[in-house]
């Protein structure tokens, strides 16, 4: 995969998780530092969902398609359904979970990656 | 807060989404697995599905939460831990022709599939003792003003 972009998108995962669980922390709700980071990590994803297919239709190489576009698509999920699922629980607990998000998108990441390399 | 309601609030918020992404994720593998190389391992394609359908099942039950569904929820968080106990254990014993969700206890999932039904169990234990005492228990600040 497109390297600078996996960098770029582990450094936002990691930070919705760290920004998220300060809140969680602080006895909060998550900030807009949070939830816009969070913001971020989805328009990065959306991204990485249309190179990764260009890269997928370009690659020669034997990669598993079905699971790789799956990895592209249900990561686009992670960000909006933590949101969600966040908002309605207006504690600690949904700060929580936007901090499950983000380290949910690296785990994925580091899947999605481990399936390009082969 | 109703009492169906425990079960997904509070920390049962953070349950769930753990139960939902590892519904998701086992389901998504079992369905790969199955369709594109099922005689391969059958056996442990057929495990990972059974915990992918005990996923689907917890999740559900914990987002219900009404009573019913709590002993649902019970029986499947139960059923779960004796999974990944057994298979965890089979699969260090014997060697299995690919992974499950549950091989190894779940270290392919950084053992959290070993940890989520202990969790599971205890939040259900946990919320049976606030439904039964009075409201006033929840020691939650920001919670309790829901």
């Amino acid at each position: 995969m497109i390297a600078p972009l996996v960098l770029v998108l582990v450094v936002l995962g990691v930070a919705v998780a760290v920004l998220a669980l300060a809140d969680v922390a602080r006895n909060r709700e998550p900030g807009w530092g949070a939830v816009g980071t969070l913001a971020l990590l989805e328009v990065g994803l959306l991204v990485q969902c249309v190179l990764g297919f260009v890269a997928l239709s370009d690659t020669d190489r034997d990669v598993n398609g079905l699971t790789f576009s799956a990895y592209l698509v249900g990561t686009l999920l992670v960000p909006p359904a933590a949101f969600l699922w966040a908002v309605t629980e207006r504690s600690r607990w949904g700060t929580a979970v936007v901090a499950l998000g983000g380290l949910a998108v690296l785990a994925l990441e580091g899947r999605l990656n481990q399936i390009w390399g082969g | 807060m109703s009492a169906a309601a425990t079960t997904r609030t509070g920390p049962g918020r953070v349950l769930v989404a753990v139960y939902a992404l590892f519904a998701v994720a086992a389901t998504g593998r079992s369905t790969v697995q199955l369709s594109l190389k099922a005689s391969e391992a059958p056996v442990p394609y057929t495990l990972s599905l059974v915990a992918a359908l005990i996923y689907v099942t917890a999740t559900v039950a914990l987002v219900r939460g009404t009573p019913p569904w709590r002993q649902v929820a019970w029986i499947a968080c139960t059923t779960e831990l004796i999974g990944v106990l057994v298979v965890g254990t089979v699969s260090v014993l014997v060697t299995f022709p690919d992974a499950t969700v549950w091989s190894d206890y779940g270290i392919g999932y950084g053992f959290v599939p070993l940890v989520l039904p202990v969790c599971g169990l205890w939040w259900l234990r946990q919320t049976s003792k606030r439904s039964t005492a009075s409201p006033a228990a929840d020691d939650e600040s920001t919670s309790a003003s829901r």
